[in-house]
């Protein structure tokens, strides 16, 4: 496996100190009767990078959006916090006006919506080439095309993560920005991480991939609803690469 | 013959920019009163006023490559009338134009408009042919506009219809069209309907050429009492005819859509495909939409402008 320079970490910056900007705390969730998310607690603090890692399958994309606050994904139990007001009880929108945004695992595809306007819909003044510079794609040859079906994956993903960026959010939530199947490259992810965290928003980095979670400041891991392990990223991941944990009570716990 | 301050009004109540139609080659009617008509190098225009109507015929001469659209100007301006129109359209073999057609109805009550066109493409002739209606706020109109079409060999006929401003009242769409060899053909129709609006579209391809090809796209959206009923039809009658339908339609409110596209295939080795999309907005795109700050009614827009631009 490829070892990858952690550009962020940065030693002499102790997490503790910085305010919570996001706060789960005793999150149940279930679908179709059955228990995804069992009391799960989760702190992120403002500015930093947080990895969250689990593997295929363990709720990931399913705390994503009951955190952004999705129809189909509200929790049976539980409070989540945002910059010290709860935010449960409000549809998505107001989340999002809160400064919450989710960039989806696979994101939609919209007809006759042109990139540069998608971009521009969480703000009318944003500079979509820029944007589109960051995430690697030209202006020139994108700006003008559809939101729709004639992107591949990988063009579609780079745009959810320009559009992310054109918000300025408190906190980005990216889920498995990565993974799909024309692979995002790392680097240019990391450059979108390094321009979101320059206007100083929060990033939760959803991943099953330990190299990307590898970026972050701290970390999560995330197994049997519940998180299981969490800190410094390095120790989080030696955890998360054994394969077993606590509550998985020595079996293997990610597959 | 020159009559355009009441076309100019038309634009302007439907929100539109006029084109430059007096230097254009064009047709311009009100009512069963023809305003102006104008012939350029290679396109002839002829046009007259009946009592039953207006009947025009252009033709553009073969070979002709005509840089500026021709502009279609059918209006009425008074509360009540009607508006019957018969247009022949003929491009001679490798002729080459674009046809803009305002169909324009600023205050209608109780009115109406026909139009029955043919529309001839000989070998290699190119058409691409827009046609935008404004049907007023009323409602109380009724329009009805037919084509039949037919392409000889290698002829391209490239058709968008388009009524998203205003009302649509009553609207019958009926177009047919034969596509000859090696020939091609693609309907458009973008439709926005609300209030007790109806609309009914059926299209119609015979892909009767052999390597004919065909496509019927269709773009509705609905909400209110409005009603919609689609009809999109192709048929592969020949080696190599390849053809699809595609129907995307959104409802909201009461509203109700029907839509049915309708494949045949005549010949083993032409093959037609279609695909249909109806329903309320997709709850992905909408909550994409909403986590970027949009309020569900927004984001609905938004969605429903794109599929109909
Ligand atoms: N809408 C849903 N309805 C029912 N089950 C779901 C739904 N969404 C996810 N699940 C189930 O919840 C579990 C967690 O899924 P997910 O959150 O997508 O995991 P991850 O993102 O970690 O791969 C899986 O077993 C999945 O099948
Ligand atoms: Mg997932």
């Amino acid at each position: 496996m490829t070892a990858w320079p952690n550009l962020f970490h940065r030693p002499g910056h102790p997490d503790t100190g910085k305010p919570v900007l996001l706060g789960v705390a005793g999150l149940r969730l279930e679908l179709e009767g059955k228990r995804i998310l069992d009391g799960l607690d989760l702190e992120l603090l403002s500015g930093e990078i947080h990895g969250l890692l689990g593997a295929n399958g363990s709720g990931k994309s399913s705390l994503a959006y009951a955190i952004m606050g999705c129809e189909d994904y509200r929790p049976g139990a539980g409070e989540i916090t945002f910059d010290g007001r709860r935010i449960d009880g409000l549809p998505m929108h107001e989340r999002a006006r809160l400064g919450i945004t989710l960039a989806w695992q696979e994101p939609a595809r919209f007809e006759g919506l042109a990139i540069r306007d998608y971009l521009r819909v969480a703000n009318p003044k944003t500079d979509v080439e820029s944007c589109l510079k960051r995430v690697g794609l030209d202006p020139d040859e994108y700006a003008a095309r559809a939101v729709d079906k004639t992107l591949s994956g990988g063009e579609r993903k780079r745009v959810e993560l320009a559009a992310v960026l054109a918000m300025q959010p408190k906190l980005a939530i990216l889920d498995e920005p990565t993974a799909g199947i024309d692979l995002l490259s790392l680097d240019a992810l990391l450059a979108v991480i390094e321009a979101l965290r320059a206007a100083g928003s929060t990033v939760l980095l959803i991943t099953h991939q330990a190299e990307v979670a590898a970026h972050a400041d701290r970390a999560s891991q995330l197994c049997g609803g519940r998180i299981v392990c969490r800190g410094e990223t390095a120790s989080v991941l030696e955890h998360y690469r054994k394969r077993v944990c606590k509550r998985c009570d020595g079996r293997t716990c990610h597959v | 013959m020159s009559d355009f301050e009441p076309l100019y009004d038309l634009f302007a109540t439907a929100g539109w920019t006029p084109p430059p139609i007096p230097e254009a080659a064009h047709v311009v009617a009100y009512g069963h009163r023809l305003a102006s008509t104008q012939s350029l190098a290679g396109v002839r225009v002829e046009a007259e006023a009946t009592d039953t109507g207006i009947e025009a015929r252009i033709t553009i001469a073969a070979g002709t490559r005509v840089a500026q659209p021709i502009h279609l100007c059918f209006g009425l301006y008074q509360q009540f009338g009607v508006q019957n129109v018969h247009l022949a359209l003929t491009l001679e073999p490798r002729a080459d134009a674009t046809v803009w057609a305002h169909c324009l109805f600023a205050t209608p009550l109780a009115a109406r408009h026909a139009m029955q066109a043919e529309v001839v493409l000989m070998e290699g002739a190119v058409l691409r042919h827009q046609e935008a209606h404004y049907h007023g706020t009323s409602g109380d109109i009724q329009v009805i506009p037919h084509t039949r079409a037919s392409l000889e060999k290698d002829a391209r006929y490239l058709a968008d219809f388009s009524l998203i401003r205003g009302r649509v009242g009553r609207l019958d769409i009926d177009y047919s069209v034969n596509v000859g060899e090696a020939a091609e053909a693609e309907l458009t129709s973008r439709i926005y309907g609300f209030g007790s609006d109806a609309i009914r579209i059926r299209e119609q391809l015979k892909l009767d050429g052999q390597g004919a090809r065909g496509l019927v796209k269709t773009r509705v959206a609905v909400r209110d009492d409005a009603r919609a009923e689609v009809l999109g039809m192709v048929e592969g009658n020949a080696a190599g005819a390849r053809g699809h339908v595609d129907c995307m339609e959104i409802v909201r409110d009461r509203a109700e859509v029907s839509a049915v596209p309708e494949v045949r295939v005549r010949h083993p080795q032409a093959k037609v495909t279609h695909e249909a999309a109806i329903g309320s907005v997709d709850s992905r795109q909408l909550e994409t939409l909403m986590a970027r700050g949009l309020a569900p009614e927004e984001a609905v827009d938004l969605i429903v402008r794109g599929m109909l631009a």
